[in-house]
């Protein structure tokens, strides 16, 4: 494949950067596929405006962040209304249900995949911290066979504490849904 | 029985540059009579200074020696030790360099229980710099910077070393020599960290300033201001007041907390899963 | 970790592994972002090798710390970011003084002072050089990658050990931060240097340990060994003895230069990607490297003649090198995230016979590929 870039962009404690480790670590085991991760935080464990970057290549990547996002996660209100009107022509946008689009801009309106992020991870899941596992769902399905299911399960597991590996599962599971 | 001193000595960088009637060469002496009390390997011994009049202590020990930056003596005589805890350390500091600048690195010192020897040559003044007063110099009394009269609390750096974790808390005297010799020997051997406060005196630029005259007068001095930290502890608290206890004021004999022995423990739980 | 393997690693954590190839056996220093990840793998590491780490009461305390464990004879590291290198500058000294070999880290971050703690900045390159007091030899590696942070970190520690010179790491914090893939040599194909000792028959009670020998780095006993020595922040001679004189003071000096002067074939390290009829060249190093090289190749493809040069020594800086460029090139960009550093050395060596440009952001964003490509094209 050629330059493809994730953004993952939330509050503080969303495991925004956890997320996109395990993109990265999914995308390891892909032959010929390279990858770098990086992020952008402030002083804040918890709260505050965190942003992961992931860009994958078949190629060497230079620019090791994102210019353009091919796929843009926005998980909180702030976070849309700072990186909202930052998208490829043909790129997926991820947003929170409970985010308001309307202020969106023209150009990437149409590209705007609203869902119900927050509310599948705690009532659906049980468990609102496992909203970022959800994101890896829907993006899984978003970028199909650049980094196969299987292996972004497998990242996961070995991410996450044993005890909630199947609760993980679950949220990824539902997040596949989300967007199938 | 005579001792050699001269063995411990780098004879050939004598006469040292410390004024006549300083207090130093006392120390000086004291300490390398102490060595000699001791079974301490000199090829296995390193003196740690920092700068000021005490800092160039090292040069004439015969002794891997190491001169080091304003204050931070204990900083890297912590990295010598931990690196390699075979090694006797020795940390020579002046109330200024190990009170004021280094004050921070003493307290770390004597938090982390690490095994070093630290001597502190307390003659309440910036010697080297021409006489300001240092966190020692007793409030009222007169340096090139106080004037007027120093308005600073002086501090008490054996209290300071007790709280912070020190093993072996001492204080000697130059007056005293021989009990001087004797404090060294024991926080030689202490396993731990051992800090000995010695009462030392500048007629330079302390005693002359302050009225109390030549060497013999600050000798008087610390005889009149001093005394056993026995008797120190029965004195009635209004009797205490500028009176300085001198001899072993606290120990306490814990070879397992000291710093090395413990981060040994981590290396040993890794060699064990090797086997 | 196992080797040949694909591995996702994180800057700061490529300096850990590439230091434990390298054979480090002591960590001294102090936390703070973007550098605390180096201090936390250490912690890890180092005991299991029977290595050792602490952590110290304040950044000089950890420089101070690093060099006595060096002195003891172990291979010798800190870290830290802009305001702990400030701290450190005054042990630095030392070190350079009594050449001690030593590696320090620096992931920089903006400045001055607080400045953006997450956020990368190449702000101090120039600290890096003249941050401790008074002329000194010093040698400066930036790495632009994960796997370059791993290599420069092998070469820092075997620049230190056999110059017997403290080695600054310039990392910035996006080298610091980014995980990449990458995959680590085996340990056999990674080259390790060791300091020169004096030989265990030397005559110990006439050493001296400031000898000058014929590469100008005289051999160094590891404390404890039996040759007593004195080592000293005064300028001494060959003794390690201060004698307060002038003659000692500036053959000294003139020793620690040439001792790296003498070697720049060996210590200047850098990537060039020139062609014949390239005319204008992209001098950059650490993350703004990426973007330099990235566009020279978009360039390349609009049919323009533009070439890259990536440095990974700093300092000393490849001044010849620069002046030959500058003797074929028409332009010299130089992109910094700082005001602009460096761009004075390219400037001193291109002597006038290119243009030199820089390409400056300050503010904790990288430059962009798209900025350096407009610079490029600027010259059509």
């Amino acid at each position: 494949m050629s330059r493809y870039e994730i953004r993952l962009s939330g509050a503080g404690g969303q495991g925004m950067i956890l997320a996109g480790i395990i993109l990265a670590e999914a995308a390891l085991k892909v032959d010929g596929l390279n990858v770098t991760q990086t992020q952008s935080y402030g002083p804040e464990s918890r709260g505050g405006a965190s942003r992961a970057e992931v860009v994958l290549n078949n190629g060497i990547i230079d620019y090791p962040k994102v210019i353009t996002p091919d796929c843009l996660l926005c998980l909180t209100q702030a976070a849309f209304d700072k990186y909202g009107s930052e998208l490829k022509e043909d790129g997926v946008m991820i947003v929170d249900q409970r985010i308001d689009i309307s202020e969106a801009a023209e150009e990437v309106k149409d590209n705007i995949l609203s869902l119900p992020i927050m509310k599948t991870a705690t009532e659906d899941v049980g468990l609102t911290l496992t909203a970022n596992i959800v994101v890896l769902g829907v993006i899984s399905e978003i970028i199909g066979n650049t980094i196969p299911s299987k292996n972004i399960k497998e990242a996961i597991k070995n991410r996450v504490p044993e005890k909630t590996v199947e609760m993980n599962m679950k949220a990824f599971e539902l997040g596949q849904k989300l967007k199938q | 029985m005579a001792v050699d001193i001269y063995k411990y000595l780098r004879e050939d960088k004598l006469p040292h540059i410390w004024c006549p009637g300083c207090g130093h060469g006392t120390i000086l002496n004291s300490l390398v009579r102490a060595i000699d009390q001791t079974d301490i390997d000199p090829d296995k011994t390193v003196v740690v200074s920092g700068i000021g009049c005490s800092g160039r202590a090292p040069g004439y020990l015969k002794f891997d020696t190491l001169h080091t930056t304003h204050g931070r003596a204990i900083a890297f005589a912590t990295g010598i030790k931990l690196a390699n805890p075979e090694l006797n350390v020795i940390v020579l500091t002046g109330d200024g360099d190990g009170s004021a600048i280094g004050g921070n690195h003493l307290i770390h010192g004597c938090r982390r229980n690490i095994d070093l020897t630290v001597i502190l040559f307390n003659n309440q003044i910036y010697g080297m710099t021409g006489g300001q007063y240092s966190p020692m110099t007793p409030t009222g009394a007169v340096a090139t910077t106080s004037p007027y009269g120093n308005i600073d609390q002086d501090f008490d750096l054996v209290d300071l070393t007790r709280s912070a974790g020190a093993t072996f808390v001492a204080r000697g005297a130059t007056y005293n020599p021989r009990q001087m010799t004797k404090l060294y020997k024991e926080g030689l051997e202490h396993k731990g960290f051992s800090f000995i406060e010695t009462l030392d005196q500048c007629p330079v630029n302390y005693g002359r300033k302050n009225n109390i005259g030549g060497p013999t007068e600050m000798l008087d001095w610390q005889k009149e201001h001093t005394v056993p930290a026995s008797k120190w502890e029965k004195m009635p608290e209004e009797e205490k007041e500028g009176i300085f206890p001198l001899g072993v004021i606290h120990r306490k004999d814990d070879p397992e907390s000291e710093y090395t022995a413990r981060y040994q423990q981590i290396i040993d739980s890794f060699a064990k899963e090797d086997e | 970790m196992s080797k040949k393997e694909a591995v996702l690693l994180q800057g700061d954590l490529a300096v850990v592994e590439g230091g434990m190839a390298a054979g480090a056996e002591f960590f001294a220093g102090y936390p703070i972002t973007p550098a605390s990840e180096i201090a936390e793998g250490f912690a890890r590491e180092l005991p299991k090798v029977g290595g050792k780490f602490i952590q110290m009461e304040d950044e000089l305390a950890g420089m101070a710390c690093a060099i006595g464990g060096s002195l003891s004879g172990k291979k010798s590291i800190t870290a830290t970011s802009g305001p702990g290198f400030s701290l450190k500058q005054e042990n630095l000294g030392l070190g350079i003084m009594i050449e001690a070999p030593v590696v320090v880290v620096d992931v920089q971050r903006v400045g001055p002072s607080t400045g953006l703690p997450t956020s990368p900045s190449q702000g101090d390159v120039m600290q890096a050089k003249w941050g401790t007091h008074g002329d000194h030899p010093i040698i400066a590696l930036s790495p632009s990658s994960v796997k370059e942070a791993f290599d420069l970190t092998v070469k820092a520690f075997n620049f230190a050990e056999k110059y017997r010179q403290p080695v600054i790491l310039l990392l910035d914090e996006i080298v610091g931060h980014m995980r990449e893939k990458v995959i680590l040599p085996d340990a056999d194909e990674i080259e390790v240097w060791d300091r020169k000792r004096p030989p265990a028959d030397a005559d110990k009670e006439n050493f001296n340990p400031y000898e000058w020998t014929d590469d100008l780095v005289p051999p160094m006993p590891d404390y404890g060994t039996g040759f007593r020595y004195h080592t000293t922040g005064l300028f001494h001679d060959k003794t390690g003895f201060p004698r307060g004189t002038t003659e000692d003071a500036k053959k000294l000096m003139d020793r620690m230069t040439a001792k790296i002067e003498n070697n720049l074939d060996e210590i200047i390290l850098y990537d060039e990607d020139i062609r014949e009829d390239d005319n204008i060249v992209v001098l950059s190093y650490g993350s703004t490297a990426r973007s330099a090289v990235s566009a020279v190749n978009e360039a390349r493809e609009n049919g323009l003649n533009a070439g890259w040069i990536k440095l990974k020594t700093i300092w000393p800086f490849a001044e010849e090198k620069v002046s030959k460029l500058a003797e074929k090139a028409n332009k010299i960009i130089v992109p910094e995230l700082n005001q602009g550093q460096l761009i004075r050395e390219v400037e001193r060596a291109a002597k006038g016979q290119a243009e030199v440009v820089g390409i400056n952001r300050y503010d904790g964003t990288l430059i962009k590929p798209e900025h350096v490509l407009a610079e490029i094209e600027g010259v059509k």
